[in-house]
């Protein structure tokens, strides 16, 4: 009895101790606001420089109320889904293309790997020359930056298919459409997915990018704006505004994804 | 006989002209021939598709001006800057991260969340504390480079052969002994792959930062090529760091001996 003892399972954790790290996170982050606004208001750091957060946060209402925030919430996230849409038409079928003719992939798959390291945003430049000073020239931006990805994650999904699956298919003496529709593609919807997510991150970050660059269009613009103005308080509110949407974006990706993936 | 296959295989004679080679040979003849009627249509507004000739002549001008390299130079300094302090930081915090799973659980989703958001939004910022010059550039690359070099290191920590750490231990070595004997050897791969895309995202920070506002650099010489409408110059400039960018991402992943891990 007594040497079975030391084996048995460490006892189970109390709730608030398997919360601890999350709320040390949490505390420093508190902690950290904290500080910055006793420095601030001490004088250690010019407010000029650095608003106190105190301030950031009055300034939150301001610059929603004021702002049109939703409005341009709704232009970003038009141009994002525009994109989205784009990529996924595209890139799924660069990826299937590839994968249905085999040359095709041989002579471009590194053009394209080589083209998702590419810093495709400094040609911003380009696309206003083409595109004019419109969103059309961000929604193109987000697209051409976004591609990659999604066409790389297609080919990989389509190979990637388990031999088991596709002599399933050869043994039901399925058609090479059939093939495709029953057995290929929902098998590498997943790792399709997995691109799609990607690029979706890749059009937000160059989408925001561009409209803060060009002055034009939704939340990026208004960072810029406010910067300009020299409202201090109103620029650190609105950045953190653009950052939590972002990060919201980004987690309901995952959780779509999640859902996507039932298996492993 | 497998020794004869492999000479056949390594000799440059055989697939001088395969097939792949003319795919890839007529893509590009039909990518230029388009691109040079386009030119030649007047469909377009004069000068936004200028003739092949004429960005060849942009890329030869240059390339033989003395101007470029200095902006060059400047541009490459400040990345450099950018790589060694987003770099340096996020391989120490990517090491405390990945050693110590308390902190790992309270801050890495911080970390992981805040990476893909938009770091060009943050200029304005950068301007303030670090000054118009060149040091708001590098503080901009410096955040962008931070986020994947740290994320990836932490990874590669927790990927580290358990052995390897105990066989540190048991010769006591002390903690910056670890971090140079054990740990940096252990996971070079995450570690030159997160310097990897450090280096994208740093550039990409840099350059930006640089369209919007500066009077050195690559990114200003983009800006005011646009500026005055003079689109052989930019097309010439953008098709240089495209070539640099491609490279020097290749360059890393080549000495970080990733090509070979890829091929495992």
């Amino acid at each position: 009895m007594s040497a079975v003892a030391p084996a048995r399972p460490a006892p189970r954790p109390s709730p608030l101790f398997a919360y601890a790290p999350a709320l040390t996170g949490l505390a420093t982050v508190v902690a950290f606001f904290v500080l910055m606004e006793v420095l601030i208001r001490v004088g250690v750091i010019s407010r000029f420089i650095v608003p106190p957060p105190s301030e950031i946060i009055g300034s939150f209402y301001r610059v929603i109320t004021e702002e049109h925030v939703f409005r341009r919430f709704l232009l970003t996230l038009g141009e994002c889904l525009t994109a989205g849409v784009m990529i996924t038409v595209f890139g799924v079928a660069g990826g299937v293309l590839m994968h249905r003719y085999k040359l095709l992939q041989q002579a471009c798959e590194t053009w394209v790997a080589a083209f998702a390291a590419a810093p495709v945003v400094l040609a911003y430049p380009l696309f206003m020359v083409i595109f004019g000073r419109s969103a059309w020239t961000i929604i193109m931006i987000g697209f051409v930056a976004a591609l990659p990805p999604v066409i790389l994650k297609t080919l990989e999904g389509l190979s990637g298919t388990r031999k088991v699956l596709v002599n399933v298919g050869k043994s039901f003496n399925l058609s090479g459409s059939q093939q495709f529709w029953k057995i290929m593609f929902p098998a590498a919807l997943p790792t399709i997915f997995v691109g799609i997510r990607l690029g979706l991150i890749f059009a937000l970050i160059n989408i925001v990018g561009v409209e803060f660059l060009i002055n034009y269009g939704g939340l990026g613009q208004l960072i810029n704006d406010l910067a300009e103005r020299y409202d201090l308080a109103g620029t650190y509110a609105a950045i953190c505004f653009v950052i939590l949407v972002s990060v919201v974006f980004f987690m309901a990706l995952e959780k779509v994804e999640r859902w996507l993936r039932p298996v492993d | 006989m497998a020794e004869t296959g492999r000479l056949t295989r390594t000799a440059p004679a055989a697939p001088l002209i395969s097939p792949v080679l003319l795919l890839r040979a007529a893509i590009i003849l039909g990518v230029l021939a388009v691109w040079e009627f386009l030119s030649h249509s007047g469909w377009l507004y004069r000068d936004v598709v200028p003739s092949l000739l004429a960005i060849g002549r942009a890329l030869a001008d240059l390339l033989g001006n003395s101007n470029y390299y200095f902006n060059l130079g400047v541009t490459a300094g400040e990345i450099a800057a950018a790589l060694a302090i987003g770099g340096l930081s996020g391989i120490v915090v990517g090491i405390v991260l990945g050693v110590n799973r308390f902190l790992a659980k309270a801050f890495e989703s911080y970390l992981y969340y805040l990476g893909p958001t938009p770091k060009i939004i943050f200029f304005p910022v950068m301007i303030m504390w670090f000054g118009v010059g060149p040091g708001s550039k590098v503080a901009l690359g410096a955040l962008s480079c931070f986020f994947p070099v740290a994320l990836s290191v932490a990874a590669g920590m927790r990927g580290i052969d358990k052995v390897l750490i105990r066989v540190g231990k048991s010769f006591r070595l002390t903690t910056m002994q670890m971090v140079w004997k054990i740990y940096l050897p252990a996971m070079r791969h995450p570690l030159i792959n997160g310097v990897r895309l450090g280096l994208g995202v740093a550039l990409i920070g840099t350059l930006l930062a640089e369209t919007k506002l500066s009077n050195k650099g690559i990114g200003f010489m983009i800006i005011q090529a646009y500026s005055v409408f003079d689109m052989p110059h930019m097309y010439a400039q953008l098709i240089l760091l495209f070539v640099v960018a491609i490279g020097a991402n290749a360059l890393v992943g080549r000495l970080g001996g990733l090509d070979k891990v890829k091929a495992k």
